[in-house]
């Protein structure tokens, strides 16, 4: 009976919120175009498979071979040549006004040193010492950005077989290489589900954190204190509604992740929901204790964003958890968007069954049910 | 002898140092109309939301509908009825969407439910908005919208926390109409206010002052037993003569109503029209006479003691 009339009560709540949600067309707006904003926007901007750098080239030799050099480099798209400078001082000007961000030096003796290079196979003359051997040229580069400048440190070691038209003196791997679930290295891949973790922790605990704040500030908790709801109830009551909302969102990023950037949908329907539903949850009740802390909903946008930068640069998303400091990993372990993200990439990716991340799974809904009774019982306590 | 609904004994709340109800009593009788009546501040939604097992008192003992409070207060709730200060309904919701949230959290019957509903909008003249937004109503159609979600339940005790402070005097009196219909039913009725008239309208009146209860008893009542004599003086120069009057000992107050004085005189004087024409500063073309107290009379003497 009692357990009759609590689910008639939230049903109260939910629709209620459900009705509110509907005339607030910016917030209706939102729930769609955030996922699909983001997607797009980040789907092609964060790319980590690094093109196309912007390079220069100091040409001292002004050879037919200096020329096949520069196209050799070009042609392994990583870089670009954009422009041609005279002296060494003009190029190092050029970096640092960030209008190239390497430059390439070719000295007069090109040739000669082509000629001594032990990849190429003429070898050295006789009686020399291999600490003679040079580099044919030379890469001056920008490291600021490690990102570029491993990209273009990794040209160090170009096959030279284009340049002289005969097959290198290949070197044999040590090590052969497979690589799974991503052998195209797209970064698309990695960062859609991911996408699916950051968008939902923020509109999920956005929309909560205003929740209790947003009755109060009209002046609806007056009334809200006067009824036969216990706490509890109205929580469960204004949880609820945004589940159904996380859902959407998840299935525009996947939908959309899967219409413009092909990712590969390998993991089970279930598995995805159940994760999903368990990190919503998590989620949205990490908003409502924020709500009940918050006094206004200013503050409780802040303290949305508060979670939401850790979410998105700690939790995996933008570092690798791995290479993070042991205290940075304490911390995102704290996070549900760490959990879900492992969890998502899992499902999709690789299609990991939930009993073997069900660690992860456990604590999202461990989470929740300790946010909610923190949850119910500050609410509880401002009224007195 | 009717029975006490309400009963309170020796009730205190302390917020930090400042004590907002001190040692009340109380006793309010089934069907009673019962006011508070009081200035800002003095306590009076402090009283009622301890009443309503909203709030813990600090000490005291309080019954309602022979339940014990705060110990039973979820009991309670469905047979209560409370109007909030401010409207405290959805504004983004409409009439009827208001009313079926309400009706929603109270275990009707789903035919039961829809019936109170038309009934609650028949009475309360709701039947022509029944989709508009409350946000855009006047404020007296918001007010009766505010008093059918308070009564969706039948409560047995209604709350209304200062009810008509939005609403001009044609709805004041029509709201008050509604109040007596409820009683007559057999409701229970406790409600705030700082207005006279709709202060002299209860059955029975408190007047509190800083959470201490100065007065109570019905309207008639306190008037007749006030401490005071009450004198009008017609005259000219009247804002003078106000000042003077405040020097005299006997007199409690002096206040100025139109081309008139009314002056408050304290009780152990015998004849209060001889004692002002006596005064040194009194000329003869002034008419001085005694008249009936009001409840702003009683209102006056009692309170302003322990002001500021």
């Amino acid at each position: 009976m009692s357990i009759v009339t609590s689910l008639s009560r939230i049903k109260a709540i939910v629709s209620k919120e459900l009705l509110q949600l509907r005339r607030d067309r910016m917030t209706f707006a939102m729930v769609v175009m955030i996922p699909l904003i983001q997607l797009i926007l980040f789907g092609y901007a964060i790319n980590t498979n690094v093109k196309d750098i912007p390079v220069a080239v100091v040409d001292h030799s002004q050879t037919a071979l200096s020329r096949i050099l520069v196209q050799t480099v070009s042609a392994t798209n990583v870089v670009k040549v954009t422009d041609y400078y005279d002296s060494i001082e003009q190029a190092q000007t050029a970096i640092a006004s960030a209008k190239v961000r390497a430059v390439l030096f070719i000295p007069h003796d090109v040739a000669n040193r082509l000629a001594q290079h032990p990849t190429v196979g003429f070898g050295l003359p006789d009686g020399s010492n291999e600490s003679l051997v040079r580099p044919i040229a030379h890469w001056l580069v920008d490291g600021s950005d490690t990102m570029v400048a491993s990209s273009i440190k990794s040209l160090r070691n170009m096959p030279l077989a284009e340049l002289l038209d005969k097959p290198a003196n290949r070197t044999y791997p040590t090590f052969e290489t497979t690589l799974f679930y991503n052998p195209e290295q797209r970064s698309a891949v990695n960062i859609v589900p991911g996408l699916a973790a950051v968008i939902l922790t923020m509109t999920m605990i956005m929309f909560t954190s205003a929740a209790i704040v947003k009755e109060q500030e009209r002046g609806n908790m007056e009334l809200l204190i006067t009824l036969p709801l216990s706490s509890l109830e109205l929580m469960i009551g204004k949880v609820v509604p945004y589940i159904f909302i996380g859902f959407i969102q998840l299935f525009i990023i996947l939908g959309m992740g899967k219409l413009l950037f092909h990712i590969p949908f390998g993991g089970g329907l279930v598995a995805l929901v159940v994760a999903t539903f368990a990190f919503i949850c998590a989620s949205l009740v990490l908003g409502l204790v924020l709500s009940t802390i918050a006094k206004n909903q200013l503050q409780a946008m802040q303290m949305t964003i508060f979670i939401l930068l850790p979410s998105i640069l700690l939790s995996g998303f933008v570092f690798p958890y791995e290479g993070m400091p042991k205290a940075a990993q304490w911390l995102a372990e704290c996070l549900p968007a760490t959990h879900y993200l492992r969890l998502i990439r899992g499902i999709v990716l690789k299609d990991v069954n939930l009993i073997s991340m069900s660690s992860d799974l456990l604590w999202l809904l461990a989470f929740t049910i300790l946010g909610l009774a923190v949850a119910a019982f500050r609410f509880k306590k401002t009224l007195d | 002898m009717t029975e006490s609904v309400i009963h309170a004994k020796g009730l205190v709340k302390q917020f930090g140092d400042l004590k907002a109800i001190d040692n009340l009593d109380l006793d309010v009788e089934q069907g009673q109309i019962y006011g508070f009546l009081g200035p800002n501040g003095c306590g009076k939604t402090t009283a009622i939301r301890m009443l309503t097992g909203l709030l813990k008192p600090t000490s005291g003992d309080i019954n309602v509908l022979g339940l014990s409070l705060p110990k039973d207060a979820e009991k309670l709730r469905t047979q209560l009825g409370y109007m909030t200060q401010k409207f405290s309904l959805y504004s983004d919701l409409t009439v009827l969407e208001n009313l079926k949230f309400m009706a929603a959290l109270y275990p009707f019957k789903k035919q039961q439910k829809q019936q109170r509903i038309d009934e609650l909008l028949h009475t309360y003249g709701l039947d022509q908005r029944v989709d508009q937004m409350a946000g855009s109503m006047s404020g007296g159609q918001r007010q009766r919208l505010a008093l059918a979600a308070a009564v969706i339940n039948k409560p047995k005790i209604l709350f209304l926390d200062e009810p008509t402070s939005a609403v001009d005097p044609q709805n004041r009196r029509d709201f008050w109409e509604t109040l007596f219909d409820l009683s007559n039913a057999g409701t229970t009725i406790l409600v705030t206010t700082h207005y006279m008239d709709e202060a002299e309208r209860c059955h029975r009146l408190a007047i509190l002052e800083s959470g201490i209860k100065r007065a109570d008893g019905s309207p008639k009542q306190l008037m007749t037993d006030m401490h005071a004599h009450v004198v009008e003086i017609a005259g000219a120069q009247t804002r003078e003569l106000k000042k003077q009057l405040a020097t005299i000992d006997h007199v409690i107050s002096a206040t100025q109503l139109g081309a008139q004085l009314r002056v408050l005189v304290k009780k152990d004087v015998q004849d209060p029209v001889e004692f002002i024409k006596q005064q040194s500063f009194c000329q003869d073309t002034w008419q001085v006479n005694s008249v009936r107290p009001s409840l702003e009379d009683v209102f006056v003497t009692c309170t302003g003691q322990g002001r500021q």
